[in-house]
C-alpha cells in the first residue's frame, strides 16, 4: 500500500530561479531563505518518496484565459517546462504517473469535483522551483510527479473549502492505491505577497503566522475567510494559499509541523517553507 | 446582477481580476500570453504598433501600453501574470513594477520591502 511520508510546502517566487541559476543562496538577501531548506533536504532523503503530489497554480504558461480550469489533474507520462517570457532559466522536465494520475482523477469524480483532466501539460516555475530548492544537484527529478493546478488568478476562485475539501479527495484516493510508492504532497505559493495596484509590496505576517500554526492541527481554521477576504488579508497573489490548503487536505489527519522557516522579503512576498509529517 | 464587486468588498489599492476585467482585457491578456515565445518578443520590439493591431487591443489598451503604465493596463483588464511576460521584455521585475504603480522609487519599493521583516528573524 502506497505510504503518504509528508508534506512539504514552500513559496515559489520566480526570482528564486535566477538566484540559483547565479549561485547566490549565500547572498545576505537571499541566505535566510535558502537556510530553511537543508532540513528539507535531510527529511526528504531519509523518506525517500518516489512520486510527488504537487498542487500548484499555472501562471500563464499551460492556460490562458480561454480555457481557465478551476482544478485541472495532469495525466501526462511527461511534463516540460517552457519559456515563461521573462527570462527564467529553462527547468527539467517531470516523469509522470499516468496510472496514479487516473486513479485520483477517479475518485475525484467519483465525490463529486468535476475536474478538467490534462494527457498534455506544461509546468511553469511554480511546480519546477520547489523541487529546484530540495533537489539541488540532481541530473533526473526522483519522483514522478501528479501535478494538480488551481486556479488563483481568474475570480471566481474556488473557495478555501472547497480547495481543502478537494485535497480530502485526493487523500482518499492514495489511501486506496495499492501501490508501494512513497508518496510526498506538496503545496507552492504564497505566503502574503501583492504584485498588483497601488497596494503592490503588501505583506501581512500576521495572517502569514495564522496560517502556519494551524496548518498542521487546524487546517479548517483556514477555510472560513471567503477568497475575496483572503485577498484583503494575504495580498491578490497571496491566495495562493489555497494550494497549501489543498495540499493539507491531501496530507490527511495527524500531521506533525516538524520544520517552518518564515522569511520577508523574497522579491514582493513573504516566503514561507514547512515540512508536515505524519504523527 | 453584476458581475462588478460590490463597493462593501472593495480593497483599497486592488482590482479584482474577474469576469469583467477578464472580458475587458482579453485581447490585451492574450498579446502578453503571446510574449512566451521568443520570437513573439522579438516582433513586438520590431513594431509594436503593427503587433497590438495583430491582437486586436482597444484604443485604450494601446495607449496604456504605449505609456508602460502598469495601472492604467489593469483598468483596461490586463492581469499582472500576463502583464509581468510585457513588463520583462524591457527588463523590469516586479519591484521595478511595484514602484511605479505606488508611486515609488524604485529604491524606496525596495526598502518599503525590506522594511516589513518581521522583528524576531531579524534577531536571528
Amino acid at each position: 500500500m502506497a505510504h503518504i511520508v509528508g508534506g512539504y510546502f514552500t513559496s515559489h517566487v520566480p526570482a528564486i530561479g535566477g538566484a540559483i541559476q547565479r549561485g547566490d543562496q549565500q547572498e545576505p538577501y537571499w541566505k535566510p531563505f535558502f537556510d530553511g531548506f537543508p532540513p528539507v533536504r535531510d527529511w526528504l532523503a531519509e523518506a525517500k518518496p518516489d512520486v510527488a503530489v504537487c498542487f500548484y497554480n499555472d501562471h500563464g504558461l499551460n492556460f490562458f484565459l480561454d480555457k481557465m480550469p478551476t482544478f485541472a489533474v495532469g495525466a501526462a507520462s511527461e511534463y516540460r517546462n517552457e519559456d515563461e517570457g521573462w527570462g527564467l532559466p529553462l527547468f527539467k522536465s517531470f516523469l509522470g504517473h499516468p496510472e496514479l494520475s487516473w486513479h485520483v482523477i477517479e475518485q475525484l469524480v467519483s465525490d463529486e469535483f468535476d475536474i478538467t483532466t490534462c494527457q498534455s501539460m506544461l509546468v511553469d516555475h511554480s511546480v519546477s522551483i520547489p523541487f529546484e530548492l530540495v533537489y539541488p544537484d540532481v541530473e533526473a527529478w526522483p519522483v514522478r510527479l501528479v501535478p494538480i493546478a488551481i486556479n488563483t488568478v481568474q475570480f471566481p476562485l474556488p473557495s478555501a473549502r472547497r480547495c481543502l475539501a478537494l485535497g480530502r479527495s485526493v487523500h482518499r484516493a492514495l489511501q486506496s492505491w495499492q501501490g508501494d510508492e512513497r508518496i510526498v504532497v506538496i503545496g507552492t505559493g504564497g505566503l502574503s505577497h501583492q504584485l498588483d495596484g497601488e497596494r503592490a509590496g503588501f505583506m501581512n505576517p500576521d495572517y502569514d503566522k495564522f496560517c502556519m500554526d494551524n496548518l498542521a492541527a487546524d487546517p479548517d481554521a483556514l477555510v472560513k475567510d471567503t477568497t475575496k477576504e483572503i485577498v484583503r488579508l494575504a495580498g491578490s497573489q497571496g491566495v495562493e494559499i489555497l494550494n497549501w490548503i489543498a495540499a493539507r487536505g491531501a496530507l490527511g489527519d495527524g500531521m506533525t509541523e516538524t520544520h517552518r522557516n518564515y522569511h520577508i522579503p523574497i522579491s514582493n512576498t513573504a516566503a514561507a517553507t514547512m515540512v508536515l509529517e505524519p504523527g | 446582477m453584476t458581475v462588478v464587486s460590490v463597493p462593501d468588498m472593495r480593497i483599497p489599492g486592488t482590482t479584482l481580476f474577474d469576469g469583467h476585467a477578464a472580458g475587458k482585457g482579453y485581447q490585451l491578456n492574450a498579446m502578453c500570453y503571446s510574449f512566451n515565445e521568443a520570437r513573439n518578443r522579438e516582433a513586438f520590439l520590431a513594431d509594436e504598433e503593427a503587433y497590438c493591431t495583430r491582437f486586436g487591443l482597444t484604443p485604450e489598451q494601446r495607449e496604456a501600453v504605449r505609456a508602460r503604465n502598469v495601472l492604467a493596463m489593469i483598468a483596461v483588464g490586463g492581469n499582472i501574470y500576463y502583464l509581468a511576460k510585457l513588463a520583462g521584455i524591457f527588463g523590469l521585475n516586479v519591484q521595478d513594477v511595484g514602484a511605479q504603480q505606488t508611486g515609488m522609487s524604485v529604491e524606496a519599493f525596495k526598502q518599503m520591502l525590506l522594511d516589513q521583516a518581521v522583528p524576531e528573524k531579524m534577531e536571528d
